[in-house]
């Protein structure tokens, strides 16, 4: 085990740096950068003075030299103007919108960002389980038919709509201001019992909503899965020896079904980032959502590269977890191979 | 022992019979009309059966086909040119359809609409005028456009009374007609996965084919390749690769270019399944044979192995469309992807971003229905196409 776990972590490596060389590709994309902007802009308005510094800057962040030894010294493999400071060294960059280091600006909104994350994956297992053992052993059934309804909105509602129309009826109906991380009057105030209540009130409806599509198409696996399972020979041997329903269900076909359920959450997991990305958008929520997105507007590439890094990072080990999951549920794929989902 | 063989001859009880049809030996082998109907038909001949048992996709299909009416017709089918601008009612609700006014049989109507202003809140209120009954008028002749941008015309479906104002949907914040809109902004929402879809199928065909055919080295990499763009999240990409599309573009440019963009990310999906495809296909004896009689790998590929998964790469395709139109209309919702002039649903949503503005004026939510409609019928289309698209099974 101990062994599977090594190896997966260690083929991280090099997926991490694909990862990053086409991230830093795509922010470098954009002709120009923020500073030659700034130049560019400044030349047109006659102003001198501040060129001088802006053009320091861009030394100093070696936006002068060629593209691979860019990407380099972003990582941190490459000497820069004060030796080898990337990421790999721990300085995340610099914003140039906000003046401040990127650790600066996206710090505060981590840990938002992974908590999130981690209840709407919760809220998709523990949906999506009992409702989809539920159909499958109920096929046809008033409520099979219902779950299968609202699954199919489900997966066809775009989640930021969703949001927008969560937040109209919550509105409407309730008065309540569902947007922000917490009611208004807790902003900026020592952190209390009431507050983290407030803050996990409001953290309930992002969660369904980047959750629901999500939810609808593992429940729809799970049913099918669970299905095939439960009409082979197997069950009707069990079924006349004489074990209980639920027993049965519970030690063999919900062992075999339930295989393909936890691989499909490590494909699922990219689409609940990227939705919590537009969601946070939506529902101004504090998390890395809006920063990537004002910095993709005004080209801050060091502040959108590392939002992007550090999303594509939570969707790797995401799927680590539920990699791992499933080699401790199916002695298969720790002893060879891999998951083959 | 001649006696004894005379003896155990057997009697004959059963009168003996001889068939007086002619004998045929592949009388066991026959088919039923039925049965041969089925065997000679072709192969998209059985799918076409297979998917018409599927009723839900096919009244998907038909609902599709008449959201793609307004593709080409847009123009004839929209009461108001997309950016004409009724300055007296800006923000006007919605104006509901009446067949009867006041127990009598009129014909499709709206009620005209009564404006005053709130000195409150200093904003325009509107009303609806119960004595106003303003029927629309058919096939009639109201804003002027350029048909298909060739020639200038002036035919509605149907246009509002003379006078009169016909806003089925409300209008935005500089008195738009929000269901013209909608007509018009089908027109970039629905071809944008279609295109974006050839080229994720290009795509997926050239690597998948590849990984599949050759195996190897090309194999293992493409496969690396593939499981790492599919453990991206999708939007954050999309968002930072339309945020590089330079601003400087006209729409037209900006419109293809998501279309590349939205086709780049999806392909690995198709390329996977193209691959596992050819792998088993290349085992099939008929494949053999082609390679042993010297067929080029691309003939084998083009000729041999393609006619037997286009049907499913068509499937995986539809179910991969609904995808990129809520791409292109998150995009364009955050503002990254289409601008105005350009309209698409995603652009009409855009005016919804603020939820102040949404409470005030549900109706700007407009666009989020004609999504999921569209949304729900691909999914259910592909549905049925995927169930078709093994015919023989």
């Amino acid at each position: 085990m101990l062994y599977y776990i090594l190896r997966r972590i260690l083929m991280m490596i090099p997926t991490l740096f694909v990862i990053s060389f086409l991230v830093f590709f795509i922010i470098e994309l954009p002709t120009g950068d923020y500073i030659s902007n700034q130049i560019a802009a400044l030349k047109t308005s006659g102003e001198q003075s501040s060129i001088a510094k802006l053009e320091f800057l861009r030394k100093e962040f070696s936006l002068d030299r060629p593209f691979f030894e860019r990407y380099l010294i972003w990582v941190g493999l490459w000497p820069g103007p004060h030796g080898l400071d990337g990421l790999l060294q721990g300085n995340w960059g610099w914003s140039f919108e906000f003046d401040k280091p990127v650790a600066e600006v996206v710090g505060p909104t981590l840990p938002l960002t992974i908590v999130l994350n981690f209840a709407t994956i919760l809220f998709v297992y523990v949906m999506s389980f009992p409702i989809g053992i539920y159909s499958a052993t109920r096929q046809y059934s008033w409520g099979d038919y219902g779950f299968t309804f609202i699954g199919y909105v489900g997966l066809a509602t775009p989640n930021f709509l969703l949001a927008l129309i969560l937040l109209y009826f919550f509105n409407q109906w309730f008065g309540l201001s569902v947007g922000g991380l917490m009611a208004p009057e807790y902003i900026d105030q020592p952190w209390s019992f009431d507050k983290a209540m407030s803050v996990l009130a409001h953290l309930i409806v992002p969660t369904i909503v980047i959750g629901t599509s999500g939810t609808a198409g593992m429940i729809r696996r799970l049913r099918a899965n669970l299905l095939d399972e439960l009409h082979k020979q197997y069950v009707t041997t069990g079924r006349a020896k004489g074990l209980k329903e639920g027993q049965l269900l519970v030690k063999y076909p919900l062992r075999m079904a339930i295989n393909p359920f936890i691989a499909d959450i490590g494909n699922l997991i990219p689409s609940l980032v990227s939705g919590s990305v537009i969601v946070s958008v939506v529902m101004s929520l504090p998390t890395v959502g809006p920063v990537l997105l004002s910095a993709l507007q005004s080209q801050d590439q060091f502040l959108a590269g590392f939002v992007l890094l550090f999303v594509a990072v939570l969707t790797l080990i995401g799927m680590l977890i539920s990699d791992l999951l499933l080699a401790v549920l199916d002695p298969r794929i720790r002893l060879g191979g891999r998951a083959s989902s | 022992m001649s006696d004894d063989l005379k003896n155990k001859t057997p009697v004959r009880d059963v009168e003996h019979y001889v068939d007086p049809e002619p004998f045929n030996p592949a009388v066991v082998e026959e088919l039923s009309p039925e049965q041969e109907r089925f065997y000679q038909a072709s192969q998209w001949q059985i799918m076409w059966w297979k998917f018409k048992r599927h009723k839900l996709a096919v009244w998907s299909g038909v609902v599709l086909l008449i959201f793609y009416l307004c593709v080409p017709f847009a123009e004839i089918i929209a009461p108001y040119a997309p950016d004409t601008r009724d300055s007296y009612h800006l923000y006007a609700p919605p104006q509901p359809l009446h067949l009867f006014h006041e127990g009598e049989f009129v014909g499709p109507f709206v009620y005209g609409l009564k404006s005053e202003i709130n000195m409150e809140t200093l904003q325009w209120e509107y009303s609806p005028d119960l004595e106003k009954v303003q029927p629309l008028r058919f096939f009639c002749s109201g804003d002027d456009y350029e048909f298909w941008g060739l020639f200038p015309a002036t035919f509605h479906l149907f246009c509002p009374a003379d006078g009169g104002t016909a806003f089925l949907l409300g209008t935005d914040r500089l008195g738009r007609d929000q269901f013209s809109g909608l007509v018009y902004g089908a027109r970039l929402s629905l071809t944008i996965g279609l295109v974006g879809v050839t080229i994720s199928i290009v795509l997926g065909l050239f690597f998948g084919g590849i990984a599949g055919y050759f195996g190897g080295i090309a194999d293992t990499l493409i496969q690396r390749l593939i499981e790492i763009m599919r453990s991206l999240p999708e939007l954050p990409l999309w968002m930072a690769l339309s945020a590089a599309l330079p601003v400087t573009w006209s729409p037209v440019w900006v419109y293809f270019g998501l279309t590349i963009i939205l086709g780049l990310l999806d392909w690995p999906g198709l390329a996977r399944a193209v691959r596992s495809k050819l792998l088993s296909l290349r085992e099939e004896e008929y494949a053999k044979a082609a390679v042993m009689m010297g067929a080029k790998p691309k003939r084998v590929i083009t000729r041999h192995l393609l006619p037997g998964f286009t049907s499913h790469i068509i499937a995986s395709a539809s179910l991969s469309i609904p995808a990129m139109i809520l791409g292109e209309t998150a995009l364009s919702f955050l503002n990254l992807g289409l601008r105005r002039p350009a309209i698409s649903w995603g652009v009409l949503l855009n005016e919804a971003q603020n939820i102040s503005v949404v409470t005030v004026y549900p109706w700007l939510m407009a666009p989020v229905i004609p999504i999921i409609i569209v949304v729900l019928a691909f999914n259910f289309l592909g549905d049925g196409l995927r169930d078709a698209a093994d015919p023989y099974k």
